[in-house]
Formats: C-alpha cells, sequence, structure tokens
C-alpha cells in the first residue's frame, strides 16, 4: 500500500469552529484525494467557507484535526501554506490596483524577481483573456473578469491544492462556463481543487465527489452519480392536451420512469422525479417516457426535464429542507431553538 | 464599461493550450528574504498613493496650515514677533504634524484588513510581520514628504536653522525614524477595533494629549509642577528637544538616545501585539 499521506490533499476529522455559541464548523469529516475536483455542496451559512479558511490556515480550529497534504494546519501552517492557493468568495485581488500590479505584487511575493514577475505576470493575464484589461485598476473590471484574474492570481505559482470558493456565484452563465473550463484545465495540470458551491449542477459537473454539508456537518458524501440516484437526476413536467387522458398518461410515465407520479392541481398536468446514475441517464429515460407517451396516442403539449435543485437534493438527502433539519424531533431542544434564532 | 465587458468577458475561451502553458510546473523560486516581501509591500503602498492622489492632502496641505496658524496666532504673543517664534516652533510643528499623521496608518489598516486580499497575503509562506511593515515603508515616505513641505514653508517664512543642511536632514531622519516606530501602536489599533471611526477616536485620544502636553509650543517651565511631570516623561517632549538640537547644530547625546530607545521599545512591544493580532485574524 501507498503512503496515504500523499495519497490525500486533505484529511480532517471532527473538525470545529465555534463563533460565540454558533458552531458555524461542526465536527466536519473530509478526505480529499489528491489529483481531483472535490465538491462542498451546500446552503448558505452551512459553514464552507470556514471550513475552507480553516483548511487554508487562515482560521484556527477551535477542535478536531485538519491535514492537508499530511501537513497538519495548525502545527506546520508553512508547509501547507507552500503548497495551497485560495481564491476567496469575496475577491481576493486588489480592487485600487490594475490587472498587471496585482499579478506582479504577488508574483514578487512568491520569490520571483521582478523581470520574471513582470513576465509571469503577462503571461497569465494572456491566457486568461485579460491583456487589454491588464493596465486598468481592477474597480473597472466585470465581475467575470475579476475572477479570472483571481484564479490566476492563484496559479501564479501552480498550487498543489486550489480552493476555489464558491467561484461562480453572481456570475452570468457564459462567465460561469468560463470558469468552468479554467478549472477542468488546472485539474487535468495536476493541480487538486476543492470547490465550493450552492449549486448542485455545478458540483455534478466538475467535482468527482461531493460531500454535502450543512449546519457544519457533512450528510451525505459520494460521486455524483451515487448522490444522484438518492436524489433523482431531476423532474419531468408534462403539460397534456386533454385532461381525459391524464389517468392513462399516469401508467404509462409510471411503468416507463418506475417512480410514483405527482399529479397537480392544473388537471392537465404531472410530474415524476426521473432516477438515473446521472443526467445523461435520467435524460434518456425522460426520452423514452416521451415516445412512449406519443404511443400510447396521447397528445403532449409541452414536457420538460428539470435537473433537482439543491432544495431537492436536500429534500431527498434529509428528508426537510435546508436550514430545517433541527427541528426535527429527534433533536435537542437548545439546536431547535438555534435554528429558529436564525431564521427570525 | 459595458463595452469592455462584452469584449473581454464573452470573447474569451479558455483553452487547455494556452492555460497549460501557464500551468507547466516550473521551478519554484525560493521564498523570499523579509526584507524582500516588506519592500514588496512597501511598493504596494507606494501603489496606493499613485493611484490614490488626494491621500497625499493630509501630509501637505493639513502641514502647511498648522505652520502657518501657529507663527502667526502665537508668534507675536510669545516670542515678539512671528519670525524669532518660528525658529522656537518650527521643530515643534514638524513633529507635531508628522506624529499626527501616523493615525492614518491605523485608519489604512483598518479598512484593508476586511477586504479579500488580506485573505490571500495571508496564506502566502512569507515572513509574517512584512505586510504591517510594508504599510509603515509607504508611511516613512509620506512622513518625509509631510517634513519637506513644512521645512519648506518654513524656510520661505524665515526659518533659518544653525544646524545646517545635515543638521536639518539628520533630525527628519530622526524624527521619520521615529515615526515608524511609533505607527506600530496604530497598526496595533487597526486590527484590534472594529471600525475605522473608533481607530480615529482612540487616535485623537492617544495623540491630542501627547502632542499638546509637550514643548511644542511653550516652555514647560511656564506650567504648573504637575504637568511638568507629565510633559517632562511625554516621548514627544524628548523627540522635539532632540529634533530641535539637530536643527540648532548642537546635537542633544542625552534626547537622541532617549528617543532611540523609545522607539525600540515601541518596536518591541507594540510590533508583538500587532503581529499576536494579525495571526488571529
Ligand atoms: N467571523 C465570524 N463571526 C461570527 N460568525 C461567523 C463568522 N464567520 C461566519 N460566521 C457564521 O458562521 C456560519 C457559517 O458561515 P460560512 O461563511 O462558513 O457559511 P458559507 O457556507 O460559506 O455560506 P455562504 O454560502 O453564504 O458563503 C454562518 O452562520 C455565519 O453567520
Ligand atoms: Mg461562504
Amino acid at each position: 500500500m501507498r503512503d496515504r499521506t500523499t495519497d490525500l490533499a486533505i484529511e480532517t476529522s471532527g473538525l470545529v469552529k465555534i463563533f460565540g455559541k454558533h458552531r458555524a464548523v461542526d465536527g466536519l469529516d473530509l478526505t480529499v484525494p489528491a489529483g481531483t475536483v472535490y465538491g462542498v455542496l451546500g446552503p448558505n451559512g452551512a459553514g464552507k467557507t470556514t471550513a475552507v479558511k480553516m483548511l487554508a490556515t487562515l482560521l484556527r480550529p477551535d477542535g478536531g484535526e485538519a491535514r492537508v497534504f499530511g501537513h497538519d494546519v495548525l502545527r506546520e501552517p508553512d508547509a501547507v501554506r507552500s503548497r495551497v492557493s485560495l481564491t476567496g468568495q469575496y475577491a481576493s485581488v486588489d480592487d485600487e490596483m490594475t490587472g498587471v500590479e496585482n499579478l506582479v505584487l504577488l508574483g514578487r511575493l512568491l520569490g520571483h524577481k521582478k523581470p520574471a514577475a513582470k513576465d509571469r505576470a503577462m503571461a497569465l493575464l494572456e491566457a486568461f483573456g485579460l491583456t487589454e484589461a491588464g493596465g486598468r485598476q481592477v474597480k473597472t473590471y466585470s465581475g467575470g473578469m475579476r475572477r479570472r484574474l483571481d484564479i490566476a492570481a492563484s496559479i501564479l505559482n501552480t498550487p498543489d491544492l486550489l480552493f476555489l470558493d464558491e467561484p461562480t456565484t453572481g456570475l452570468d452563465p457564459r462567465s460561469r462556463n468560463q470558469v468552468w473550463d479554467i478549472v477542468r484545465i488546472v485539474v487535468a495540470h495536476g493541480t487538486t481543487v476543492l470547490l465550493t458551491t450552492q449549486y448542485l449542477e455545478e458540483a455534478d459537473r466538475l467535482a468527482e465527489r461531493i460531500a454535502v454539508i450543512d449546519h457544519g456537518k457533512v450528510i451525505a458524501e459520494g460521486t455524483p452519480g451515487e448522490l444522484k440516484s438518492s436524489v433523482g437526476s431531476g423532474t419531468v413536467h408534462v403539460r397534456l392536451r386533454d385532461a381525459a387522458q391524464r389517468p392513462e398518461a399516469e401508467r404509462v410515465l409510471a411503468r416507463e420512469l418506475n417512480t410514483r407520479v405527482h399529479l397537480e392541481a392544473d388537471p392537465v398536468a404531472l410530474t415524476a422525479r426521473v432516477s438515473g446514475e446521472d443526467t445523461d441517464a435520467g435524460a434518456e429515460r425522460a426520452a423514452r417516457a416521451l415516445a412512449a407517451l406519443a404511443a400510447s396516442g396521447i397528445v403532449v403539449d409541452d414536457f420538460s426535464l428539470g435537473q433537482p435543485s439543491l432544495d431537492e437534493a436536500f429534500l431527498a438527502l434529509t428528508g426537510a429542507p435546508p436550514g430545517e433539519r433541527d427541528r426535527t424531533p429527534t433533536d435537542t431542544p437548545a439546536t431547535g431553538q438555534n435554528a429558529q434564532e436564525e431564521a427570525a | 464599461m459595458s463595452a469592455t465587458t462584452t469584449e473581454n468577458g464573452t470573447t474569451f475561451v479558455p483553452t487547455a493550450e494556452t492555460l497549460g502553458a501557464v500551468l507547466a510546473p516550473g521551478v519554484r523560486p525560493p521564498r523570499p528574504s523579509a526584507l524582500s516581501a516588506s519592500l514588496t509591500f512597501g511598493w504596494r503602498a507606494m501603489l496606493k498613493i499613485k493611484h490614490v492622489p488626494e491621500q497625499l492632502f493630509d501630509v501637505t496641505a493639513f502641514p502647511i496650515m498648522m505652520t502657518l496658524m501657529f507663527t502667526y496666532l502665537f508668534g507675536g504673543a510669545l516670542a515678539g514677533s512671528p519670525t524669532e517664534y518660528l525658529q522656537f516652533l518650527l521643530p515643534g510643528i514638524m513633529v507635531t504634524s508628522v506624529v499626527m499623521i501616523t493615525m492614518y496608518t491605523g485608519v489604512e489598516v483598518n479598512k484593508d484588513i476586511e477586504k479579500g486580499v488580506f485573505d490571500r497575503f495571508r496564506t502566502l509562506p512569507i515572513w509574517r510581520p512584512s505586510t504591517m511593515v510594508g504599510y509603515l515603508l509607504g508611511d516613512a515616505l509620506r512622513y518625509t514628504m509631510a517634513s519637506t513641505v513644512i521645512l519648506v514653508v518654513g524656510l520661505v517664512l524665515g526659518f533659518r536653522p544653525q544646524g545646517g543642511v545635515s543638521g536639518v536632514v539628520l533630525a527628519i531622519a530622526l524624527l521619520v525614524a521615529f515615526s515608524f516606530a511609533f505607527s506600530w501602536i496604530w497598526t496595533m489599533f487597526g486590527l484590534m477595533l472594529r471600525s475605522e471611526k473608533s481607530v480615529m477616536g482612540v487616535s485623537m485620544l492617544v495623540l491630542f494629549p501627547l502632542t499638546f502636553l509637550s514643548n511644542v509650543y511653550v516652555d514647560p517651565r511656564t506650567m504648573p509642577g504637575w504637568l511638568q511631570a507629565f510633559v517632562d516623561v511625554n516621548p514627544i517632549t524628548h523627540l522635539v528637544s532632540a529634533t530641535r538640537s539637530l536643527m540648532a547644530g548642537s546635537p542633544d547625546a542625552g534626547e537622541i538616545t532617549w528617543v532611540v530607545a523609545c522607539g525600540a521599545v515601541s518596536i518591541v512591544v507594540f510590533g508583538a501585539l500587532t503581529m499576536r493580532l494579525y495571526n488571529r485574524k
């Protein structure tokens, strides 16, 4: 067997961070294999940023252990720092400086001599499509450009582990796709990426494994396929021309999708969860279901397959929408109260 | 702005070739020395001045105003004539103005620390105090500018230092060095306090007594005994005496030693407290 410490980029056990009385991270266990994209999926306030900051040596854990490439974050922070870099949730570039200045500054701080830092800055701007904007102050950049500069800064010295904290929140679909492409290329070059996100779709597309976290704890972990099969890969929405055909449509859908079909209040509408290991399998099943409806002579006005939302995923994984879990009767009254205070 | 967004935001397609070229894991340079990292952060402070030149207002207009105001307000009453008073006052005004503007260090740190870019600095494997040293290097430049402005105004108004060029240069060097050391108290407050406003408030509370209850404006022998006692231990008094002695061409070794010792203590105590707070943040 190979040395475990070199195979794992991150290993945490029982990691805890408490702000006042609030347990922002509450016994987090993560195991991130090196060389992959690992997704940390969770709603607002789940503790994603707090966890990332502890792993990047920015916050001191209040309990538990965390190792990055085998180095303890508390005892060997410099060893950790020399191997990771962080693109924070809120831009980690300086607004008042230009793109070039930001990169040269960082290059110098990483030990490059001035000419080398300058060359590196220019090469990075070129690679990230920012050459023209390089001489402008970052505060004039669009959200997508700022994100790209931020990521460029993070790979100035290609790190072994890159933290991307919600890299696409607030970006338009095009910029989001650019970031996704960048992540894929970075990983293909051997960097491990820990990506936090609120979007199931993003984690699904990029990550090899996903940890779903809520209230500072991992509530589900696995490959996207494993999570999908417990969540369902989406929901089919069907609208019929004729309400009278609905019972027949319900039978066909139930047979083809092998699931319970939900009859909507609207007399011509039905919905059904689609199961499948991944999005493609789900789409295939949905397509077969549509064909079967047509073959049975049912007239369909509208047919669509929606990705499961993070809410649906939570519902499926926990039996409650995000944030509601604490109110289940099995919990202690104290935590139940906490959750209510938070909601207020 | 929307035009540039379209230009740069939508036509860009990341490709494996272009990105791969910058990802090729080259040899990593060794981490920079403490000095080099500090100078780099000092360069950052200069860039900030370049991009926001308005911030130099407080190192130019404020000192000019102070010099003019005090020379003509008190000059006639206290020393017979403004020109005579100026010979006594100018070194003190220079000290007061520079020590006063040290408080902007705290405000800057406090404003900056909340920005995401600090998170990046703190994940770098560099000598940790270099971030703070960088601020203070930038500030040392501001202090030098303020001193120069006051000197020029003074010369125009009739200030004639007996110490000549070397005396004046040494005096300013001592003042800037002391202010650099003293500023660690502000980096500490900048990190400790929650808002810019509270940093300002605390700065005023510290600076007004320090600068006014000193020998800047009048001879302490005219003051009541209890006040003289405070004035005598006030480091600003010693700084003013040392600066005056250098400018007058008769350096007072005792006072200069006092100032240097005071600065060293300030760096050790407040520097340590600053770094403690910085690492905790
Ligand atoms: N410095 C702090 N002081 C006090 N409470 C904090 C602090 N930082 C975070 N918290 C609290 O800890 C909890 C987790 O916050 P965190 O920022 O880690 O969540 P997140 O998963 O990153 O959320 P988001 O998706 O909104 O970024 C939140 O309830 C937040 O209010
Ligand atoms: Mg966050």
